[in-house]
């Protein structure tokens, strides 16, 4: 098993012909992912890197069957290309694109309230089985299938920690980016419910980062007994209040959402918190035994 | 992005949140003319992006104009320093001459995005003029909040519910309720990530007005909004930020010794935390993107070397998607193009490492080049130490 993505999922790609779009949906495609089609508006009836190219992702799933959107297109549309998917009833939109206004995005996920889409992201790496489907852009040759579950607000940092984990010998049964910003589809705590209910997943390593109470939510929902190992990383100790660092999402504001409080919550409630990130792998070889 | 109390105070009398007559001026002879205007007593008001101006002298209140005078030669041009300037403090360029008004309460509002409930919230508090973070500590039953859900919109009872909480007299209430109309119009309007009125007066006359006005916006939102992009103040950014901006590069300085190059803002945060684990400081935050160019990498080099701190350079580059030889080329042709006098430590995993790293090696010039995150990190700690 694994969550989310497999081997029967079928992805379309919104932003399909644009260079992002073009490059990232050619790679998923020789990592063996079922894409099925893309979509650019105006270039419907079109084929792209051997598929068929839709104006609206409704006419993509009525003729495809696709059951996965992800989403590159430039930041000032994406917010719109989120709910256009959510519009066509795709149950798992990916959003790659990075640089939404907040706002939008508070009325998107009231938007989506109303639908049966779950979102990932935005301005996330994707999501990963591996061996199975990849719908993103992490580097897959790091990947390796196995039993870890990865849980992830950064990208390249996620890469190390991955890195890491498959050098240890072990891999992973899915990998999920959920995204740097301040307001996101799915949370540490949605998907740890995930990797709760799958038989594949032996322990879950969390990246989290300074800003918000995302993972002082997480420690109290794996403290109401969530019965897998998780180890846990949280980046940002050193970084100073009230600067946006990088991600619109990892900011101390008002003296909250420091990595000291998140630390100490993920610690309370049972979590191997590691203070170095060159420790990850060796910490999830040791708690798995 | 942050913009001065005299341009916030702009948009929210545009946006019919009322505040006290008052001109901006950036010479001593246009600041005593405009009190002159105004009447006595009068504000003199430090213009800088901090808080703190109070306790730093640099909000003084004038009842004449020998006063007046002093007060503006004294303000205008200050080095003002608050715990929110760091020590190396800020140059007042501009002040805010404002009316004297008769203040009967102090209060404080605020709406801000509240990340759990994914939905603005407004928060008010009956003990103004004070940092909100301390009435949170020692009065936390003086704060007030309301989510308000965009969709919905801004209901009676919204207002009713903290002019209540806040103890307005009916004629007080219908003020308010004006202003936090237009205060809420504002924060949608202009994708603001936050705005602030601390004090809120209420006057003798039931007036209700914003003596204080702090407004941040969503950087990501600017784009649909030049007019507000135009209020940035660079003289008030760190000068190296302003230059990594032109280039798409995000940049923060720090304090510390070691300058940083990583791609990926999350990794460059855990890069800076190694470096105190393992007993070092980082002099940045730099993120020079996933699909980095030579020119980028080049750039980068300079703005952290800008940095007279930097004693060592620690480049920490994982190539997923991007390959590291091309990573290594741009490496190679910043430190050629650039007199470069400190260590620098390369630590470059990912596609095509080994040619990157042949790449780096047959340069002939001196990097360290370090593999394995822990050794790559005590040697640059090492080297910063003078090792």
């Amino acid at each position: 098993m694994s969550i989310l993505v497999d081997r029967n999922s079928r992805v379309v790609v919104q932003g399909f012909t644009g260079r992002e779009g073009t490059f990232h949906a050619q790679q998923m495609i020789e990592y063996g992912s079922q894409v099925v089609g893309g979509v650019t508006p105006s270039k419907g009836g079109q084929i792209h890197l051997e598929r068929p190219v839709f104006n609206t992702v409704a006419e993509a799933v009525r003729e495809t069957g696709a059951d996965v959107s992800v989403i590159f297109v430039p930041a000032a549309a994406a917010a719109d290309a989120i709910v256009e998917a959510a519009l066509a009833e795709v149950p798992l939109i990916v959003c790659i694109s990075e640089g939404i206004p907040a706002l939008d995005m508070v009325r998107v996920k009231a938007f989506l309230r109303t639908t049966r889409s779950r979102l990932v992201g935005p301005n996330c790496p994707g999501i990963i089985s591996p061996g199975k489907c990849k719908v993103g852009i992490m580097p897959s040759r790091i990947h390796r299938p196995g039993s870890v579950g990865i849980v992830s607000r950064s990208g390249t940092l996620t890469y190390v920690a991955v890195q890491q984990i498959s050098d240890q010998g072990l891999g992973q049964s899915t990998g999920i980016g959920i995204g740097g910003d301040p307001i996101i589809g799915t949370s540490f705590v949605e998907a740890l419910e995930l990797f709760a209910a799958d038989g594949e997943t032996e322990a879950v390593v969390m990246i989290g980062e300074i800003g918000g109470a995302m993972e002082e939510q997480a420690a109290e929902f794996i403290g109401r007994g969530f019965a897998k190992p998780v180890v846990s990383f949280i980046a940002g100790q050193t970084a100073p209040p009230g600067r946006r660092m990088g991600h619109a999402g990892a900011i101390i504001a008002g003296g909250r959402g420091t990595a000291a409080d998140k630390m100490a919550a993920l610690r309370e409630h049972g979590v191997h918190v590691v203070e170095n990130p060159a420790e990850i792998g060796r910490t999830v070889k040791k708690v798995l035994g | 992005m942050k913009i001065h109390e005299y341009q916030a105070k702009e948009l929210f009398a545009r946006h019919g949140v009322p505040v006290p007559r008052g001109e901006m001026a950036d010479t001593a002879e246009k600041a005593l003319a405009a009190a002159d205007r105004l009447g006595y007593p009068c504000v003199v008001k430090a213009q800088v992006h901090a808080g703190g101006r109070g306790k730093a002298g640099g909000v003084k209140l004038a009842r004449d104009r020998a006063e007046a005078r002093a007060h503006i030669a004294a303000i205008l041009g200050m080095n003002l320093v608050s715990p929110q300037t760091g020590p190396e403090g800020r140059r007042v360029r501009k002040v805010l001459v404002e009316q004297g008004l008769d203040i009967a309460r102090e209060l404080y509002l605020a709406i801000l995005l509240d990340r759990e409930r994914e939905t603005p919230v407004i928060v008010a508090s009956s003990r103004g003029g004070m940092e909100i973070e301390a009435v949170a500590r020692e009065h936390p039953e003086a704060i007030f909040k309301v989510h308000v859900h965009p969709a919905s919109g801004l209901f009676p009872s919204h207002v009713r519910n903290l002019a209540f909480q806040l103890e307005l007299s009916k004629a007080q209430q219908q003020n308010f309720a004006r202003l936090l109309a237009g205060l809420y119009d504002l924060f949608l309007g202009c994708d603001a990530s936050l705005v602030e009125i601390n004090p809120l007066i209420v006057t003798a006359h039931d007036e209700v007005l914003a003596l204080d006005a702090k407004v941040n916006f969503d950087d990501n939102a600017l784009g649909r909004h030049p007019e507000i992009a135009a209020l940035r103040d660079i003289y008030e950014e760190e000068p190296l930020e302003v230059e990594a901006s032109k280039y798409d590069l995000n940049y923060i300085r720090l304090d510390g010794n070691i300058g940083c190059m990583v791609n990926g803002a999350g990794l460059a945060m855990a890069t800076m935390d190694i470096i105190q684990f393992y007993g070092g400081a980082p002099a940045n935050f730099l993120d020079v993107g996933g699909a980095t160019s030579a020119e980028r990498v080049k750039e980068a080099f300079k703005i952290l070397l800008a940095d007279a701190n930097v004693r060592a350079v620690f480049v920490n580059i994982f190539g997923g998607i991007v390959r590291t030889d091309l990573v290594a080329n741009g490496i190679v042709y910043a430190a050629r193009g650039l007199d470069i006098q400190v260590p620098i430590v390369i630590r470059l995993v990912g596609t095509n490492q080994e040619e990157g790293l042949r790449i780096l090696r047959e340069s002939g010039l001196n990097f360290v080049t370090e593999n394995v995150l822990a050794d790559a990190v005590s040697r640059v700690v090492a080297l910063a130490k003078g090792a």
